[in-house]
């Protein structure tokens, strides 16, 4: 029901080309998910916090900015990308100006927020969704990317992975959550809101939960497996790291590839046959219930 | 060849048509023979058992497994667990159990003494517990029973701070689903010295028991008694709070604040040793009403697998098992099936059966203690006939296959362990259930009196 | 001597302490200050102990007491000494409602008045109250005394079954199915032992009593009492 593809840089010789490499490892994954696509990329960092809007079109997007600039008698750095625009904010700003746009600009939605975080996701074929974005173009030191056939919630935007777990987080899934309800429920309750019905939304909630309770990722990730029920194949990202875990059973596919440059995963080993090295790299299947985590320092 | 029409003015020889004897839908013959019985007598109807009337149940759910959307899980090699912890919110020994399938409280007087060591075997083979009930506890029922709760009721027959001690959890039963708001009832053909000896009573009176308790009324007070329950056990054992089905939302959110470890819920089906006729089949509601409002009042509270929530009344199978933990219920508590199980209304005793009027399958006068299958009774001749070896594998081979077909359809529905199935897991066949469970009618989204047509 | 403030240290580490003492412990006397009305002080005793607590206690102060000896040096809230076994529980002040509730056994003296429900569901306790007891006291009393030398509320005794009634001032009421019996010589002694229990021997004299019961009409169901039921 979904394709996954993840490529983690090790050292700066790839940064260049993180965009096009992920550009073409998601595309192969269009037979695995058609409804819409989406991709998480960690690029450079400003001063402040990037925020990442979407909005129906370029037209309300900066007409809710220019409100933003207006009240906050301030002017940002921006970089229009087709229905995103990614913001420059204070980091001292960042919620109050989260805050008005909530309650001032309703069709616009903060999708990511991050020091070097930035999302895109829309609905259409995975190709079409990276050129509007130019993923290809971009650089950074890693990504994540994710192609979505709807199972039970609806074929929105809101609905396209990745989803965002906290500041320079997120969560791709693929698989299917038998407990997410329940558990959306329990997140409820403490505090947390959800934008749609998604299982994998529910799983980014979890994490993000678990990790404002003061867990690490690496632990949240290890809790998920006793506390998501159901099948699931997770890659996630942080400002400097990039973790792979799959549940028990371990159905839905995963491969990697690890050299001494890049480590990248893949929902299919086709994605990762254009990588640069990949006929020397290391290809493995990753364990199930294990938690696989890269840092960069 | 064709009738020939007559003159109409002329008297036809056959006999005139009539009109079929027609019974009325409200004054039916049950209806008639139990307004003949009480002009008879003088007094009510009472009887053991549970509500017999029809009324909306597990039966009219159904679960979604899983296919394509959803994946199932393999039979053998894919764990499914069983197990539940209750009473971990405060007691510093809790409970845990192998199967969520818990044997509901009965008493020792009510059923005969090797009934109740028929139970605690059972119960111990299938890693359960098992629960004592007005009267107090049996060192039978101790000695066979690995995990015992004991039952703090109003009447307080046979209270003993011994075997609070010596139990594995406490039951303050505030009331139960045959009767909410009412106490128990042990008539004097049951009440022989033995019994009447451990409940302080004359030996043959109709005892009537209190229908609230001597010390406390209401949840403030109830917080102080937990309290002290609490204080005299170190703080060790697990304190359960049963209802009756009648206000479950309150009822619960009340147990819960005064400070319960586990909250016990039994729906109107539920049985009883004896009480009114009229109490059972009148007061109180369906187990399927009772699940939604209870589990959303400790959800409101944030305690919602904190504070468990055992259900009962009604549970025959594994299928009703995983329907009532689908809607939010950590465990059940069987009654009458574990009776069946025993061996009660077996059909090998028609013969004793139409001797006292009645038939298998339809036996409820448990009160009189005759009961041909040696269960509810006192009478030792009868009482002989149970064997509580035989009986208590019977009760462990039941317990077991309602415990698998509680996995088969989690596992079905793609749950590695039984808490994991959800509302969602579930639709409605009739109208009624899908506004008591709160889940759609089937091929719908409608719940009524939740969302729109 | 073992003494215990309950201003200083919580109550779950005196009762623990309490239970964890062996029928031959040396610790045999205790005294508990600073109870302030907190509920279940010296609960679930089992061992012949005497303890004294100084000041006033709230609900269920020496709930189901075995072989110990409380003395309470104030006033004691609902359910003194509910559902004790054996021991002696002695309040020098007043008790609330439901004072040796479902007790089985040992004996309760209150020196001063007993709310209401007094000696409910009693199973075999003697209770010696000084003072007057309130309304609906020994309600289904199963077994055991209950001795009054005040007076006593309303509906004495409602719906008992064979506990001894003995009242030396006025009733109120009496309830269903209670009835005042005769006093005979061997209530006259009964209540003389009961009385020598409780300190009041010579003090107080049995044949000022007068003795109440249960008339056993509602011990089978019976079309004719049905507006009892």
């Amino acid at each position: 029901m979904c394709g996954i593809v993840g490529l983690y840089l090790k050292n700066s010789k790839l940064e260049p080309q993180l965009g096009s490499l992920l550009s073409k490892m998601l595309a192969t994954m269009t037979d695995r998910g058609p409804d819409s696509a989406g991709f998480a990329v960690y690029g450079s960092d400003g001063d402040g916090v990037k925020l990442t809007l979407r909005g129906p079109d370029q037209a309300a997007l900066k007409k809710a900015i220019s409100g933003l600039e207006d009240v906050f008698a301030l002017t940002f750095e921006k970089t229009e990308r087709d229905t995103h625009t990614v913001l420059s904010v204070p980091a001292e700003r960042e919620e109050r100006i989260r805050a008005w746009l909530k309650d001032e600009a309703p069709g616009i939605d903060v999708v990511s927020a991050g020091r070097r975080m930035e999302i895109y996701k829309e609905v259409g074929l995975p190709a079409a969704v990276a050129e509007r974005f130019d993923l290809a173009g971009m650089t950074g030191t890693h990504g994540i990317g994710h192609t979505r056939m709807a199972t039970e919630s609806a074929v929105t935007t809101n609905g396209a992975h990745p989803f965002s777990t906290g500041i320079d987080e997120c969560l791709v899934h693929n698989g299917s959550l038998s407990n997410h309800n329940d558990m959306r429920r329990r997140l409820e309750r403490e505090g947390l809101t959800f934008a749609t019905k998604n299982d994998t939304e529910v799983a980014a909630g979890y994490l993000s939960w678990r990790m404002r309770e003061g867990a690490s990722l690496k632990e949240a990730l290890e809790s998920s497996l006793s506390d998501l029920d159901g099948f699931f194949t997770f890659v996630v990202g942080t400002e400097t790291g990039f973790a792979v875990v799959r549940d028990p059973i371990a159905c839905k596919p995963a491969v990697m590839a690890e050299t001494d440059d890049y480590v990248a995963f893949g929902s299919e080993y086709r994605a990762l046959v254009g990588l640069p090295g990949i006929a020397s790299a290391r290809v493995f299947e990753p364990e199930p219930a294990k938690v696989y985590a890269w840092e960069r320092h | 060849m064709a009738e020939t029409p007559k003159d109409p003015t002329l008297k036809d020889a056959r006999p005139l048509p009539r009109t079929k004897p027609r019974f009325s839908a409200t004054f039916t013959p049950d209806v008639m023979s139990e307004i003949r019985r009480a002009a008879a007598t003088g007094i009510y109807d009472i009887r053991g058992a549970g509500a017999k009337r029809k009324l909306p149940h597990f039966d009219d759910l159904l679960f979604l497994g899983a296919s394509i959307s959803r994946y199932p899980l393999e039979g053998y090699r894919e764990r499914c667990g069983t197990e539940v912890v209750l009473g971990a919110r405060f007691a510093s020994k809790p409970i845990h159990l192998k199967t969520p399938i818990t044997i509901a409280g009965m008493s020792f007087g009510s059923l005969s003494a090797q009934a109740k060591e028929a139970l605690g075997r059972g119960a111990t083979l299938a890693g359960t517990s098992t629960t004592t009930g007005d009267g107090g506890m049996t060192q039978e029922e101790r000695g066979h029973s690995q995990t015992l709760v004991y039952q703090y009721l109003p009447s307080r027959y046979g209270m003993n701070p011994d075997d609070l001690r010596k139990a594995d959890a406490i039951e303050i039963v505030i009331g139960q689903g045959a009767k909410p708001g009412g106490g128990g009832m042990l008539l004097g053909q049951k009440i022989t010295e033995r019994v009447a000896g451990m409940r302080c009573l004359p030996p043959g009176v109709d005892q009537r028991s209190a229908c609230r308790h001597p010390d406390w009324t209401g949840p403030d007070d109830l917080e102080i008694k937990i309290e002290e329950l609490r204080e005299i056990t170190d703080g060790e054992k697990p304190i359960y709070v049963k209802v009756g089905a009648s206000r479950p939302y309150y009822d619960t959110a009340l147990a819960a604040k005064s400070g319960a470890d586990v909250v016990v819920l039994d729906g109107m089906q539920g049985g009883t040793a004896a009480t009114q006729d009229v109490f059972i089949e009148h007061v109180g509601i369906p187990i399927l009403a009772a699940i939604r409002p209870a589990v959303q009042a400790l959800q409101d509270l944030g305690l919602h697998r904190k504070v468990q929530l055992i259900v009962s009344g009604g549970i025959r199978s594994g299928a009703d098992v995983a329907k009532a933990l689908a809607l939010g219920a950590d465990a059940v508590a069987i009654g009458t099936a574990a009776l069946i199980a025993l061996g009660d209304n077996d059909p090998r005793w028609e013969a004793d059966y139409q001797a006292l009027g009645t038939t298998a399958g339809a036996y409820d006068d448990w009160h009189e203690g005759k009961d041909p299958a040696g269960i509810t009774t006192q009478d030792p001749e009868l009482a002989k006939r149970l064997d509580p070896v035989l009986a208590g594998r019977r009760l462990a081979n039941y317990l077991a296959v309602m415990t698998l077909e509680a996995q088969t359809i989690a596992r079905a529905c793609g749950k590695s362990h039984l808490h994991n199935l959800e509302p969602e897991d579930l639709v409605a066949l009739t109208i009624e259930a899908a506004a008591m469970a709160q889940v759609p009618m089937a091929g719908t989204g409608w719940i009524p009196g939740k969302t729109g047509f | 001597m073992s003494s215990y403030d309950l201003n200083q240290a919580p109550l779950r580490d005196l009762n623990r302490a309490l239970h964890a003492l062996r029928p031959d412990t040396n610790e045999t006397h205790w005294t508990i200050t600073g109870p302030d009305g907190r509920h279940a002080i010296a609960v679930g005793l089992d061992a012949p102990i005497s303890v004294e607590i100084e000041g006033n206690v709230g609900y269920y102060c020496a709930g189901m007491n075995k072989l110990a000896s409380v003395v309470i040096n104030g006033n004691a809230g609902v359910g003194v000494a509910e559902n004790m076994m054996s021991g002696f529980v002695h309040v020098r002040g007043d008790v609330s409602q439901s004072a040796g509730a479902t007790a089985h056994g040992g004996l309760l003296v209150v020196d001063g008045n007993a709310g209401a429900r007094c000696g409910i569901s009693m199973k075999g306790i003697d209770i010696v109250v000084k003072g007057s007891i309130g309304h609906m006291s020994a309600f289904m009393a199963q077994a055991g005394t209950l001795t009054v030398l005040g007076d006593a509320g309303e509906a004495l005794g409602d719906s008992l079954y064979e506990a001894r009634l003995y009242v030396r001032g006025s009733v109120k009421s009496l309830g269903a199915d209670c009835i005042e019996k005769e006093m005979r010589d061997e209530h006259r002694e009964q209540l003389y032992a009961k009385l020598q229990a409780a300190g009041l021997a010579g003090e107080v004299n049995p044949s000022e009593f007068r003795r109440y019961g249960s008339a056993r009409r509602l011990y089978h169901f019976n079309v004719d009492n049905a507006g009892a039921y």
